[in-house]
């Protein structure tokens, strides 16, 4: 390995690993973009339903509320799983990680529940614009946060097999960004998606 | 059999039945040769797994040679066929289906790698690393632009080729209007190339950011690699955008949303929008590297220091955030009312002021310079009247009101032609010609570079200067013939003319590889233009490792300041140097990725599906891997570096 530089949090300890977090940082940049391109075009096609459903008479504060709840919630465990591992405390750090994917797991049932009550109520991707944008930027988090929940996954392996490590510190850190970013994106769905559409 | 009805062409000819069984015979060829040779081991250890951001140059130049030619051919037939009136050379279905292609290619799988080509090969080398941040990375970027421009180059002989223009403006490109699978190509396959490009521009904004030699601050970086820095981050804004317009319209295409349609809500408008929001930033995405090549080769070539350093940089920041401003000026004329047309309007004007910044400062670099006349300066200085008469069309255009004279006529065409070409493919032949002995250790030849390049600077004014006359008669863009009675024949003809001039001068410069390949002198030391910046440091060809010792910087010039100053660069001992592994996956991947596109251009599920979870399943692999390079030892170093050391010391 590169040389350790034992000032610094294990995840910062060497320069790849400094790299690594940087570039995620620029990558975070371009979801940005990508989430803002979505969402601007949700903008522009919200009211245009065709023959279709408007979002207030399919939007259902319920499974919304719990979704919403659930995914704070997760962010605020992966910052103690952080916390944790800041502290060197491999098994809390698991704890909390672990915690993290089962409410993503949670997430994503709702979600899909929520998906499938759309298509039973006629609001399904060829409805209109509008059933098309949504889905669409809801399916983009969506298979965010599966693609989040096994790549947790895996880390959650190597942290048990190797310990905390740079390379799996780093791997965790830069984890629990994409889990933040996640996070914001989600609040901006649901309140100038949901609530927006509810008003 | 009905299975397999789908692959085939909807609208067939000669030419391109002709064009499979050359394909065929070509890759026949080319597997039995490699077998023939005893080449599979070399090409797959030396080739299709490294991560040597040198040799990922070359095969990005390689790359886009391949493709300038299939572009190239493509502007030949349209050229040829618009040559006299009412020609029956191509029908209008092929006409279509070439312009389309033409500027894909020339865009997407010429102009992009070609950049990439020349940012991977000089910029980790400018700045004094080992190699770019995420090597890794940065061969996963390559092959899937490889397996996009491959993807899409298989349209014509497999389903059929796109043909609703490089735009593939809605409601045109949608199912109603494009029944063959053409539009599905052009939605995956740039969507594949586009990911590798977002994950390159992620790649060198690291790089440069956090790579830099010792001493080499933000201000003290040679231009080139200023302008690859906001280049890339342009891409990076940019890209995304890219990408979610190309899902939106693969939604449209295969699954059946309504999102750019004409029905069910949709607003066909709204793709013109998202494509010029990218596709504005992608022509400063192309132009800023050719600038930043410019400034490398005027200031090496006027033996002077480039003049306004800072407002150079100042000016290529102003350009980047401008060129996000001034997408609506794509489509003045589509209806969205005049206070936005002036809007754009007036950013687009102002784009002209940083871009004429840069002009001036090249020109004041070369005053009582002593300009020596090698075939990189012959394009550089060819670059700026041609160049400036882009500009100042572009400025016409720009004006709202006139545009709607100029809009979609041949007078657009001349003068995207006009930017692009002196712009971009100018810039490109000469940062090839500036870099080309560093690549591969020997000069390309003066004198053929020289005929190559009168043929290719005249050639693109006699082709492109009539159709501004006729764009202002009214000739429209893309409409495969017309009549004798409109009088386009002999301006057209003269077109013709100039296309086949730049088609010579383009063979000039595959003769010119071939024959400074068979008799260019070897022995040419590690500096032959005797040039400014670090790249020009190393030995040539340049080691695997780039530097033995890390440079020390305190100048934009640190290689001038250690010839004409003494100012010492290379300090300390060598020590062992950390280089990445070699690795298989980003090609494993990347031809995942082909099939995966391919199963969708199809609307073929189960393959879709399988290779979903396989291009997943790479991506955990990675995960799991333990890959933490390996060292070369000092010894070794010492090695290597011990007969350039002595070849050095007398080139000073």
């Amino acid at each position: 390995m590169m040389k350790i530089d034992n000032s610094l949090p294990l995840e910062y300890a060497n320069e790849q690993n400094k790299m690594n977090i940087f570039g995620f940082w620029i990558f975070i940049g371009a979801e940005v973009m990508l989430f803002a391109t979505l969402f601007a075009t949700y903008f522009t096609l919200e009211h245009r339903v065709g023959n279709g459903p408007a979002g207030a008479e399919i939007f259902e504060l319920t499974p919304v509320l719990i979704e919403t709840l659930v995914l704070l919630t997760s962010s605020f465990t992966i910052g103690l799983a952080m916390n944790a591992m800041r502290l060197g405390k491999k098994n809390a750090m698991l704890t909390f990680f672990s915690i993290t994917l089962l409410l993503g797991l949670v997430f994503l049932g709702v979600e899909i529940y929520e998906f499938t009550h759309y298509a039973s109520i006629g609001a399904g991707l060829q409805v209109s614009a509008f059933t098309g944008i949504l889905l669409t930027t809801l399916g983009t988090h969506g298979a965010h946060v599966t693609v989040g929940l096994f790549w947790g996954l895996f880390i959650i392996m190597q942290v048990k097999k190797h310990g905390l490590t740079p390379k799996t510190a780093n791997k965790s850190f830069i984890f629990s960004l994409y889990w933040h970013f996640l996070d914001i994106v989600w609040i901006f769905i649901f309140s100038f998606i949901y609530l927006k559409g509810m008003m | 059999m009905d299975y397999f009805d789908r692959f085939a062409i909807p609208h067939p000819s000669p030419a391109i039945y002709a064009s499979m069984v050359a394909i065929g015979l070509t890759m026949i060829a080319i597997v039995i040769g490699l077998t023939y040779f005893k080449k599979w081991g070399y090409l797959w250890s030396e080739w299709l797994t490294t991560v040597d951001h040198k040799r990922i140059g070359i095969m990005y130049l390689i790359a886009a040679l391949l493709m300038l030619f299939r572009g190239g051919v493509d502007a030949l037939m349209m050229r040829a066929q618009t040559a006299v009136p009412d020609n029956k050379l191509l029908d209008a279905q092929h006409y279509n289906e070439v312009f389309t292609t033409h500027g894909v290619v020339m865009i997407i799988f010429m102009a992009m790698p070609f950049i990439y080509a020349l940012m991977n090969f000089v910029v980790p080398l400018q700045i004094g690393a080992r190699d770019v941040a995420f090597p890794r990375l940065n061969a996963l970027s390559f092959w899937l632009f490889f397996m996009g421009a491959m993807l899409f180059n298989i349209s014509f002989v497999i389903g059929g080729s796109p043909d609703a223009g490089w735009t593939s403006y809605f409601p045109l490109a949608g199912n109603d209007f494009s029944q063959s699978v053409g539009t599905n190509y052009y939605m995956l396959s740039i969507q594949i190339a586009g990911i590798g490009t977002l994950i390159s521009g992620i790649n060198f904004i690291t790089t440069i950011f956090r790579m830099r030699a010792p001493g080499m601050k933000l201000m003290k970086m040679p231009m080139f690699t200023w302008t690859t820095l906001i280049t890339n981050a342009i891409v990076v804004f940019a890209f995304p955008v890219l990408t979610i317009a190309l899902l939106l319209g693969t939604m449209d295409r295969l699954f059946g949303a309504h999102i750019f349609s004409m029905t069910n809500g949709g607003m066909d408008m709204l793709w013109a929008n998202l494509f010029w929001v990218w596709g504005h930033p992608e022509v400063y995405i192309l132009i800023l590297p050719a600038f930043g090549i410019y400034s490398e080769v005027i200031s090496t070539f006027s033996r002077r220091n480039l003049y306004g350093y800072k407002s150079m940089v100042a000016s290529i920041v102003i350009i980047s955030f401008f060129s996000f401003l001034v997408w609506m000026h794509h489509f003045y004329t589509m209806g969205q009312g005049p206070l936005s047309n002036s809007i754009f309007s007036i950013t687009t004007m102002a784009i002209a002021i940083p871009t004429g910044i840069k002009i001036f400062n090249w020109l004041l670099t070369m005053r009582k310079g002593k300009i020596k006349f090698t075939v990189p300066m012959l394009y550089s200085v060819g670059f700026i009247p041609i160049f400036t008469i882009g500009g100042v069309t572009g400025v016409m255009l720009g004006m709202a009101s006139a545009d709607y004279q100029y809009h979609n006529t041949m007078f657009l065409v001349a003068h995207f032609h006009y930017t692009i070409i002196p712009g971009v493919v100018f810039a490109m032949l000469a940062g090839l010609t500036y870099w080309w002995p560093k690549m591969f250790g020997f000069m390309l030849s003066e004198r053929i570079g020289k005929w190559a390049f009168w043929f290719i600077a005249i050639g693109t004014n006699v082709a492109f200067f009539p159709m501004f006359f006729t764009g202002l008669d009214g000739q429209a863009r893309r409409m495969y013939t017309y009549s004798e009675a409109t009088g386009f024949g002999p301006l057209n003809m003269l077109s013709f003319v100039g296309a086949i001039g730049l088609a010579i001068g383009f063979a000039l410069i595959v003769y010119n590889i071939y024959y400074s390949v068979r008799y260019a002198s070897r022995d040419i030391g590690s500096d032959p233009w005797d040039a400014r910046t670090l790249e020009w440091a190393t030995q040539t060809p340049v080691q695997s490792y780039n530097f033995a010792r890390t440079p020390q910087v305190d100048s934009i010039e640190a290689l001038w300041d250690l010839k004409r100053n003494g100012k010492p660069v290379f300090q300390g001992e060598i020590e062992k140097i950390h280089m990445p592994n070699s690795s298989g996956m980003p090609f494993i991947m990347s031809c995942i990725f082909f099939a995966w596109g391919f199963s969708l251009i199809f609307s073929m599920w189960i393959p879709a599906i399988i290779t979903t979870i396989a291009i997943f399943a790479c991506m955990a692999h990675r995960s799991f891997e333990k890959d933490d390079g390996h060292y070369i030892s000092v010894e070794e170093i010492k090695a290597t570096e011990k007969d350039w050391e002595v070849l050095n010391d007398e080139n000073r």
